[in-house]
């Protein structure tokens, strides 16, 4: 399979590319925290960003929601290509960005709310009818399976449920709303492994309706779970930059980089 | 002595003066309720205390029925007046508090909690008296609510600070905009702190007394129309402890233990809800 | 994975070029409001200080700045001063300061030590918490009649006959005086002080009490050389913000100090403090020059309180360095 740190550019959207970053560079203020990076997210595959930590991967990560607005002293330089469009220019609606590209952060962080409530927020913000929300959450916890574990308490508090449960909670809460990406951020990485187990089960579920960006310090994780994987690390200014890029396996088992190779047989990080 | 032995004693000798200061700090509030109760037990059991006027003077008997009234009037229009806009600036302030604005308004809220309750009088008589031509319990709520207002202000902002960010996160990246995920994640999520904050403002509104002295001036009668002037049950201690008369004095004492239950049970219950809710 | 074609069909992208003020923009009423809300707090204040300045005028006017140095108060010749009732004012708040400081360094430093009596020391705090809450009308009461009395049969005479040496231990004693109001501030500010030390005093960091210990030094001497050092400039906010508060109590200092205006340098005599006159005598107040005169005594007492608790804010945030020094 042809492996290419940098995709030769497109104008009409790629359909195998769901995100396309390109030359993206990432300022906290002066301190630059991603240095040229370039990646082509591929339609309903797992992708993975692996490397030491603090080389830029939640960073880059956060960049194809937005989340990084949220940040007064954060700059991006560079494009990102969802269905042709660049979402990084000032006249695109965030909202509704945010609504397709979607997100599980590292710590489940279910609303201090009942468990429907937290799946049906995103669709009662979109006015859907009853009918319509109750069946979304329905169809949403059952993707996550925990339907069977919660359809009895559905009106009791999300706090109540265990770490595994409240994150599979949130992925239902962010499946409600219909996206077509789902951002990961470790999502595992507060979890046990038997909960863990269950996330990577969902993802390769999940795969086959929902592109997947998912970040993690876990090398196996990524070996097991992901179709494709990024290595990154921190360059000598400090800034994360794009080492290799290639389906999974070649990554794994043929690395083109020495670095790549050093982290993946354990020399560092 | 050696000079270890010596650096021991001076050591218990601390120690033990701390305790005496604690205890010191910790008795008067424990001397006061005792004797309020026992005072004020006679004459709050007395029969029709809760609900009969206040007799004239010389004749045993009466209650404070008005003062009951008018202090309910009076502490519920300060609170429909500061709760809302209170909770409001609040929220407002968590959420775009950090420029000059924001560092002015809780700059002159804080000033505000400390000034003399006396000077909020002096506002409420010259806005609300002098204009209108007389006393009103009005006047005495918008002194009032004047005094709540940065207390109210400052627990709200508090409780909403304390929310964690990464609820703002996650309702942030499902697409909600700033202000739905204020309102509808951000502040229920604080409404432990922000409720307890009212309860505490109000329960503080129902005990002050120099506020009211020239904006209500008092009633001895019952009067339910807040343009008029009414009485409240913190008046009624302070107006009969100045009297000469005992069956007064002693109503001043019932009257000081019912606001000493009212102000504290208002107290605890905030604290014990704040704590239910944090579950 | 090949390269798509470009004759491929895209769908139209859901993520479109719309332009932000397409619809309503919550977050810019939001916005809005926020500031108008803030700016309707800062309307609010400044006709508060109006409110007590512009009524003050005429007396400002007649007395000119002589009026803080006068000690006349007649009302029928329309003569005032504001030296008695600054004296009483100041005079009783610094007894209260005298009797609350070191009681209240002293329970603050016992509650912000985690390892001394665990069990004691919760329903110590609820006590002291709880004085907090007592409407300091119902202070005046008991004041008024338990502890007027104490001084006047008890202490007063006590203090008479031990310390007579003292100038300010002389003198004709009734019960009510600047010393029984300043046992009542006392009381009155004794749970703020407490509240905020011991945040001050705990906000010392751990590393520096662990490494004092371990270097064999009694908890005495680590109080001493290490924590109240560290603390003093929160410890001296702590104690200006009591003070602050002393200085504009009200009813309660009214009910026992006498209310009679003069200057005396003994405690024992019966005196007026600014608060009081103003409580007193606000609604007999006749004629413009009369009224002006006590809107003056407010602003004085205002303006003290505000200065007073201004030099607070700025040690205390200067202390704990965060922009947002928690209200008590």
């Amino acid at each position: 399979m042809q492996t290419e740190v940098t995709p030769p550019p497109v104008f009409e959207s790629d359909p195998e590319i769901k995100l396309d970053a390109r030359h993206i560079d990432f300022f906290y203020g002066d301190f630059q925290a991603l240095d040229d990076v370039s990646l082509a997210v591929q339609d309903r595959k797992i992708t993975a960003l692996i490397g030491p930590s603090g080389c830029g991967k939640t960073t880059f990560l956060r960049i194809f929601n937005r989340m990084h607005d949220l940040v007064p002293s954060a700059r991006v330089t560079g494009e990102v290509f969802l269905a042709g469009h660049n979402i990084l220019e000032a006249n695109t609606d965030v909202i509704q960005l945010r609504r397709q590209v979607g997100m599980l952060f590292q710590r489940a962080n279910p609303f201090p709310k009942s468990i429907f409530d937290n799946v049906a927020y995103g669709p009662r913000m979109l006015g859907w009818p009853r009918q319509r929300i109750e069946a979304t959450v329905e169809e949403c916890l059952k993707d996550t399976g925990l339907w069977e574990e919660v359809k009895d308490r559905l009106k009791r508090s999300a706090l109540n449920l265990s770490g595994g449960q409240q994150q599979r909670l949130c992925l239902a809460r962010a499946l409600a709303v219909k996206p077509d990406v789902i951002l990961m951020d470790e999502p595992a990485s507060a979890l046990d492994p038997i909960a863990t187990l269950r996330i990577e089960e969902l993802m390769q579920e999940l795969k086959r309706r929902y592109t997947i960006v998912i970040v993690t310090h876990n090398m196996q994780q990524a070996s097991r779970v992901s179709d494709f994987t990024a290595f990154m690390l921190m360059n000598r200014q400090r800034a994360g930059e794009l080492v290799e890029f290639g389906a999974t396996d070649d990554i794994f088992n043929r690395p083109k980089d020495s670095r790549t190779e050093d982290y993946i047989t354990g020399r560092f990080g | 002595m050696s000079r270890v032995a010596l650096r021991v004693l001076l050591d218990q000798l601390v120690t033990g003066l701390i305790i005496l200061c604690i205890m010191a700090a910790a008795i008067p509030v424990v001397i006061l309720l005792l004797f309020v109760v026992i005072k004020g037990l006679p004459g709050i059991t007395a029969p029709g205390f809760f609900t009969d006027l206040p007799h004239p003077i010389g004749v045993p008997g009466g209650g404070v029925f008005n003062a009951i009234v008018g202090t309910l009037v009076v502490v519920g229009i300060a609170s429909l007046l500061a709760v809302p806009i209170g909770t409001l600036i609040g929220i407002f302030l968590s959420e775009f508090g950090r420029n000059r604005v924001g560092y002015a308004v809780r700059f002159v809220s804080d000033v505000l909690t400390g000034l003399p309750s006396i000077a909020f009088g002096i506002f409420g008589y010259t806005v609300l008296v002098a204009t209108l031509g007389h006393f009103s319990a009005i006047s005495a709520s918008a002194a009032l609510a004047v005094l709540m207002l940065p207390l109210i202000l400052r627990a709200t902002e508090t409780a909403l600070v304390l929310v964690p960010n990464s609820l703002r996160e996650g309702g942030l990246a499902l697409g909600a905009a700033r202000w739905r995920v204020t309102l509808q994640i951000i502040v229920p999520a604080a409404l432990g702190g922000i409720v307890t904050g009212a309860l505490l403002a109000m329960a503080r509104a129902a005990g002050e007394t120099a506020p009211l002295l020239f904006t209500t001036l008092g009633n001895e009668f019952l009067q339910l129309n807040p343009g008029r002037p009414m009485g409240t049950l913190a008046l009624t201690v302070f107006k009969n402890a100045l009297v000469p008369y005992s069956s007064l004095q002693d109503q001043a004492w019932a009257a000081a233990l019912l606001l000493v239950l009212i102000v504290s049970v208002t107290n605890i219950l905030a604290r014990v809800y704040v704590r239910r809710v944090q579950r | 994975m090949s390269q798509g074609t470009a004759e491929t069909v895209v769908p139209v992208p859901p993520v479109m070029l719309r332009h932000r003020r397409h619809r309503v923009d919550g977050d810019r009423i939001f916005q809005c409001l926020a500031i108008s809300a803030g700016i309707l707090v800062l309307a609010i204040a400044a006709i508060f200080l109006l409110a007590l300045f512009v009524p003050a005028l005429p007396a400002i006017r007649e007395f000119g700045l002589g009026f803080l140095a006068s000690r006349d108060w007649n009302p029928v010749s329309l003569r005032f001063g504001a030296l008695p009732f600054l004296y009483g004012t100041v005079i009783t708040s610094l007894v209260a300061m005298v009797i609350a400081f070191p009681i209240g360094i002293g329970a603050a430093l016992f509650l912000a030590d985690d390892a001394r009596l665990p069990f004691i020391r919760v329903p110590l705090s609820f006590a002291i918490e709880l004085l907090a809450g007592i409407p300091s009308v119902v202070v005046g009461l008991w004041g008024l009649f338990i502890l007027v009395p104490l001084m006047r049969t008890s202490v007063e005479p006590f203090l008479s006959h031990t310390f007579g040496f003292l100038p300010f231990f002389q003198g004709p004693y009734s019960g009510s005086s600047y010393l029984t109001a300043g046992v009542v501030l006392a009381i009155m500010v004794l749970p703020i002080l407490v509240a905020l030390s011991r945040d001050v005093i705990r906000a010392v960091p751990r590393s520096l009490r662990e490494a004092s210990l371990a270097l064999g030094a009694t908890k005495a001497e680590l109080t001493w050389s290490v924590i109240l050092p560290y603390a003093r400039i929160g410890v001296t906010g702590a104690v200006l913000l009591a003070l602050g508060r002393a200085l504009g109590e009200t009813i309660a200092v009214t009910m026992v100090i006498g209310n009679r205006p003069g200057i005396s340098g003994s405690l024992f005599a019966q005196g007026y403090t600014l608060p009081s006159v103003l409580a007193n005598e606000f609604t007999e107040a006749t004629g413009k020059i009369y009224q002006g005169a006590l809107f003056e005594l407010g602003l004085v007492l205002v303006s003290i309180t505000i200065a007073v608790n201004v030099l607070a804010r700025l040690l205390v945030w200067r202390f704990k360095g965060a922009s947002e020094a928690s209200v008590v």
